[in-house]
């Protein structure tokens, strides 16, 4: 077991589940309210990376962050590093990989908000600001939450992408799933098995929680339903 | 009575004094047929005190409202509260909902129910300090009678209460007009004139313009000093309660008024010296002997009859004042709440409301012969 792969995983699933929190609560909202024609657009961009091979998207955001495309060159301008084989590159391809996995459910729980509520929060005077925040979000939070563990569950058995931008550097990119892989290859079966193991008891014990939550909001452990 | 406004198709007074001044051109989508539209096309002020918005489903009352909340955009007119220009086409003013001060009361109320009611009362009172804050709820509290509920939730308190709740929430802000729409319809008769008399109360000191929405006619009797009729789009009657429901000249008014019985006829002769007419009920040969109104002959008119209004008779009654004594046979006797409804066919079919008691003492029951009496002035003409 590879306690530096275990722990590199970690962090990025956390790391990407917080920054897909601060993406996906403003876009979860705009897209439960906005009114927008080519909103479905958005929609479709959002929910494109579920449909995509992940070798694909990781190919594509490899040629993105590459020292020759703008985006890698201006990184390079600014860090004089490069974002392809690093964690943070990996990060970035994390996050556009799990996006639909936090928003969809996000704006999901924010359009089920009745509207109502929110026309009498603007009536009693409150800025677009302050009704996101003492109504949206509260009566959204079942929603966030299962953004949250979504995004999160998702990055840590993530693999294509992984490979494509990040490589398989130990300490750097090399996660979980790709050291399993490695021992695959080098016929070390125990240590896989035992990883594969402990990765197959985090993601259900993590679901297990989340349905248990939301089974629990359901009968009334949250107060107001 | 120091009214304003009583523009129905012509100009409106030129007004600027307190009170809300509404001019809206909408195009809306008929609720019959959604590819069809109709204009709303209103005009008309408030002052304070309780005016009603009343019209059958679909005439555009909500989306009246929505208008001066803000929550809609009028395709053109002003809308204007205590002399600030709401919205303006002309202008180019469109106010955001959160800046008009405009309280709303929604038909489902919108209480927010992850909030106890000490917060959603408060909910509008960011901007306020925080001993302010607290002296207003506990004021309005005890105006509307909910202090002692202020830490349950919505979900754990009653529906007469949760409208006590809304009232007080949005009351509690200071509003330039309250609008509500029908949001008592799910109450008993007793919750709801109690509530009613507390927002009097409340109005008396603060004077503020109220628009009251509503299909239910007992609502219009029980709470309107004023009453404005909204018929597809149009404000069609405008005045005291009884002066529009009880000679409604409308069709409409007619069956928002309870009218059962609606009949078109054909004038026959009038008698100006009398101030009447006789008409007979078009496809039969009952005569109607009804109030002079000026028609054209030609045209068949519409008379409508309440069901109440019409007195019943198992022998032909003679040296009566009434002049129309019509003799049919009943069809049917229906239960209907306290009252029985009895269908007669005297070559047209009328409705009869009844007392039970009235239908005991006079054996009435289906195919027995009698007679209707009606008062002319009980058969109204409608336009």
């Amino acid at each position: 077991m590879s306690v530096q792969a275990l722990t590199l995983t970690l962090r990025l699933a956390v790391l990407v589940s917080l920054i897909l929190m601060a993406i996906g609560l403003p876009m979860g909202y705009w897209l439960a309210i906005s009114r927008r024609r080519w909103k479905f657009v958005i929609e479709a961009i959002v929910a494109l990376p579920i449909v995509l091979p992940p070798t694909v998207l990781g190919f594509y955001v490899l040629v993105a962050i590459g020292p020759l495309s703008p985006v890698g060159r201006w990184y390079h301008a600014i860090t004089g590093g490069s974002l392809a084989f690093t964690f943070r590159g990996l990060v970035v391809g994390s996050v556009l990989y799990s996006l639909p996995f936090a928003v969809q459910p996000i704006a999901a729980a924010f359009s089920s908000v009745d509207q109502t509520l929110l026309h009498a929060s603007a009536t009693l005077g409150a800025s677009r600001w302050r009704t996101f925040w003492r109504i949206v979000f509260p009566l959204g939070i079942p929603g966030v939450l299962t953004g949250f563990v979504l995004s999160f569950a998702h990055t840590l058995g993530e693999f294509g992408v992984v490979l494509m931008i990040g490589g398989n550097i130990p300490g750097a990119t090399q996660t979980v799933s790709i050291w399993i892989y490695d021992q695959v290859q080098s016929l070390d079966y125990a240590s896989a098995n035992q990883m594969a193991g402990l990765l197959l008891l985090v993601c259900f014990v993590i679901l297990i929680a989340l349905y248990g939550l939301r089974r629990n909001r359901k009968w009334g452990a949250w107060g107001w339903q | 009575m120091g009214r304003m406004g009583v523009a129905v198709n012509g100009a409106l007074p030129v007004n600027s004094s307190a009170g809300l001044h509404v001019e809206i051109r909408k195009r809306l989508a008929d609720p019959s047929d959604s590819s069809r539209e109709f204009a709303l096309a209103a005009q008309f002020s408030i002052a304070a005190g309780f005016t009603i918005l009343f019209g059958a489903s679909g005439a555009g009352k909500t989306t009246i409202l929505d208008c001066i909340a803000g929550l809609q955009r009028p395709d053109a007119g002003q809308i204007s509260a205590n002399e600030q220009v709401l919205f303006s086409s002309k202008q180019g003013v469109d106010v955001p909902t959160r800046k008009r001060q405009v309280g709303y009361l929604f038909q489902t109320l919108a209480l927010f129910p992850h909030l106890t009611v000490r917060h959603n009362i408060e909910y509008g009172l960011a901007q306020v300090g925080r001993d302010e804050r607290e002296r207003r709820s506990q004021e309005i509290a005890g105006s509307f009678g909910i202090s002692g509920l202020l830490d349950r939730r919505p979900a754990a308190i009653s529906g007469g209460e949760r409208q006590r709740v809304a009232l007080a929430r949005a009351l509690v802000t200071r509003p330039k007009a309250l609008l509500l729409d029908e949001p008592m319809s799910a109450l008993d008769a007793s919750t709801k004139s109690r509530i009613v008399d507390d927002l009097r109360v409340w109005n008396e000191r603060h004077a503020v313009p109220v628009l009251y929405v509503t299909h239910q006619r007992e609502e219009v009797y029980a709470l309107g000093d004023r009453v404005l009729v909204l018929e597809r789009g149009r404000l069609v009657a405008d005045g005291a309660p009884h002066e529009v429901l009880g000679r409604p000249q409308l069709e409409s008014i007619a069956q928002l008024a309870g009218m059962e019985n609606v009949f078109e006829c054909l004038v026959r002769s009038t008698r100006p010296d009398q101030g009447t007419m006789t008409c007979v009920i078009a496809d039969s040969n009952v005569p109607l002997e009804v109030p002079l109104y000026r028609v054209d002959a030609a045209h068949p008119i519409k008379v409508g009859i309440r069901a109440g209004d019409i007195l019943v008779a198992t022998s032909q009654p003679r040296e009566l004042s009434a002049r129309n004594v019509i003799a049919g046979s009943i069809l049917s006797l229906r239960q209907q709440d306290v009252t029985v409804i009895a269908e007669v066919d005297c070559g047209a079919r009328f409705l009869v409301r009844l007392t039970p008691g009235a239908c005991r003492s006079l054996a009435l029951e289906a195919g027995k012969p009698i007679w209707l009496v009606l008062k002319t002035y009980s058969c109204h003409v409608l336009q």
